[in-house]
């Protein structure tokens, strides 16, 4: 398939201007550019053609299975897009005065609310724009709280089964990581954290449940060792969709919380966003929120004044108001009942689907799962060179999305399944048989599992010099100035 | 198992040997970087930085994953080896001659253990 750049022809376009009635301008040369972007010229058919095809060969949600581990790929629901497309939405700047979109703002106040009440947190900030940011801001809470004591504690305590983006948050706030290993259950070891616990303890990172899918059963203990000795929990939200409207944050011990807008709230993601990474805290760190807050007079809102311990602004203007306006729809669609049942759901699925699995895959955490589980091909690896990645190629060819593989770390040959609760059970009958005959293929004859996939545009892509000599630039070859 | 005798091991996968001046030189053993495939990218701490046994010095990213690099001992950086940071490949192709970095003051600490390379090759078997 060509590039759209290779199909580009001089003089070509997709749209013609009006004839121009109003006075033209020069630009003077300091502001003028010194030639003309080198944009793809192409008519409106080969545009649309273009992205039809990329389209296709595409793998999302509404493609088929995505059991894509630790990112809850549920599916999307169509109203929340109906509702985002409302003009009042849509057409709106983001530096119009807060006090002509106080209907936009309505909306803000009334997500942050149902949020509060899902989270039991006090306080909270829709800015951050993906969980990663969201970890950021409460760790650069936690670190000016400790600052504003006069403490400068600076060690940030995270199990091995967390997320990689943890200890990347608490580098990134210069903080240094001690990690601690997981009992033989795959939850967090209680006497090694009472052994490093201590005064110069900043906070804990904990995410529950965690990524072998397990529930921290013994988290008030853990939560209160922190406390005890003086730091902070944060919650890593990124599994909430195992627990919304059953267990909160707020309950468990945690001063704030992260959730992703974009998983556990069924807005799309995947390939980089949009997402948002809300932040909700306790009374404790209020007041290091990011600014804006709003507060709302008897006929519009206006912005608070900034406030003095803030930890400033993450992101321009309001975030990414559209996933906001998603997430809303999702909650008040499901409402007070359907948001635990979908949680229950969610680990129903997960477990139902670790049943079927279980009758060949090896899986080193074998009890009640919440809502997803580990596989582990490394008994398949060593004696038949068989590895988590071959599975995964494999069922491209089924058309089933791969599950997360090679993570978590603590786990030898990893494939991480997630199945979420959107899916029906004959669906999950369905592609557990798949899943069991590719084993049995693999077994018989571990060539053909490293051939997969065969029915793709491209099979094996060439990883290693993929991330090693990128080429992210059409124009890289020539070196010109774009 | 590529195994050299004059080397010592740390349960964390690296390899460290010590002269007499007490200068370290480490870098990660051939079965750490057979276990993580083609690396593909690494980060290195400063020269001048100290680090204690145990500390974090940099981290190794392959086509599956990002693993941490710890120091076996403490001391001071008085070396990077800066070909790996553009051709990591030669970890994948060499890991004993891929030094990652030197430590000056290389001061051995009872909390990490260093293992001969007969007792490390037992610890990876008991791991794979």
């Amino acid at each position: 398939m060509k590039l759209i750049f290779e199909k580009s022809v001089e003089g070509r376009h997709c749209a013609s201007l009006p004839k121009n009635d109003v006075p033209e301008f020069e630009l003077g040369d300091e502001l003028r550019r010194s030639h003309p972007p080198r944009l793809p010229e192409v008519s409106e058919n080969e545009l649309s053609r273009h992205y039809t095809s990329l389209e296709r060969r595409s793998f999302g949600v509404n493609s088929g299975f995505f059991p894509l581990g630790s990112c809850t790929m549920k599916y999307n629901p169509k109203v929340n897009e109906d509702i985002a497309k409302l003009e009042g939405f849509t057409e709106i700047h983001p530096l119009a005065p807060v006090n002509s979109v106080s209907g936009c703002i309505e909306v803000l106040e009334l997500l942050k609310k149902l949020l509060l009440e899902i989270t039991g947190m006090d306080n909270l900030t829709l800015q951050p724009s993906a969980g990663a940011q969201g970890e950021l801001t409460g760790i650069m809470m936690i670190k000016k709280y400790h600052q504003s004591r006069n403490d400068n504690r600076d060690k940030i305590i995270i199990p091995d089964s967390a997320h990689g983006t943890n200890p990347a948050t608490a580098s990134m706030c210069g903080m240094k990581t001690i990690n601690i290993p997981s009992n033989s259950e795959g939850r967090v070891d209680i006497s090694r954290l009472k052994e490093v616990a201590g005064e110069d303890t900043a906070g804990l990172m904990l995410t529950n449940p965690n990524t072998l899918g397990v529930f921290e059963k013994d988290v008030l203990e853990i939560t209160d060792i922190i406390h005890k000795s003086g730091g902070l929990n944060y919650f890593d939200g990124a599994n909430l969709n195992a627990i919304m409207g059953v267990v909160r944050p707020g309950d468990m011990g945690f001063d704030c919380v992260h959730l992703n807008l974009h998983k556990t709230f069924s807005t799309p993601h995947g390939g980089g966003g949009p997402g948002s990474g809300v932040l909700a805290c306790k009374e404790v760190l209020s007041e290091f929120l990011p600014y804006p807050n709003f507060f709302n007079t008897s006929d519009f809102y206006k912005t608070e004044d900034i406030p003095e311990k803030s930890i400033g602004r993450i992101s321009g203007f309001y975030g990414n108001f559209l996933v906001y306006l998603k997430a809303l729809c999702y909650i008040l669609s499901l409402g007070k009942t359907s948001i635990p049942l979908s949680a229950k759901t969610a680990v129903l699925n997960s477990n139902y689907f670790k049943n079927l699995l279980s009758k060949k895959y090896n899986i080193p955490f074998p009890n009640d799962c919440m809502h997803e589980f580990v596989i582990s091909m490394k008994d398949e690896a060593k004696n038949k060179g068989v590895t988590a990645n071959h599975i995964a190629k494999m069922l491209i060819d089924r058309n089933i999305h791969p599950p997360t593989v090679y993570f978590p770390l603590i786990v030898k040959e990893a494939l991480m399944i997630e199945p979420a609760e959107t899916e029906a059970k004959e669906l999950l009958d369905e592609v557990a048989e798949i899943f069991l005959e590719i084993y049995d293929i693999a077994m018989n004859d571990p060539e053909m599992a490293k051939a997969a996939p065969i029915n793709t545009e491209i099979s094996q892509p060439d990883e290693v010099l993929a991330a090693r000599k990128p080429v992210l630039n059409f124009y890289d070859e020539e070196n010109v100035d774009v | 198992m590529n195994l050299p005798d004059n080397l010592r091991f740390s349960k964390s996968h690296e390899w460290i040997i010590i002269d007499e001046n007490n200068t370290a030189k480490v870098g990660i053993s051939d079965f750490a970087q057979h276990s993580m495939g083609d690396i593909v990218f690494i980060n290195l701490p400063s020269v001048g930085d100290s680090f204690d046994a145990g500390d974090e010095i940099g981290d190794v990213e392959s086509v599956k994953a990002v693993s941490e690099i710890y120091s076996p001992v403490s001391g001071t950086v008085s070396a990077i080896n800066e070909e790996l940071l553009t051709s990591p490949e030669l970890i994948n192709e060499d890991p004993y001659g891929s030094w990652f970095i030197e430590i000056e003051g290389a001061t051995i600490d009872d909390s990490i253990t260093l293992m001969t390379s007969s007792e490390y090759e037992e610890f990876c078997q008991k791991e794979s």
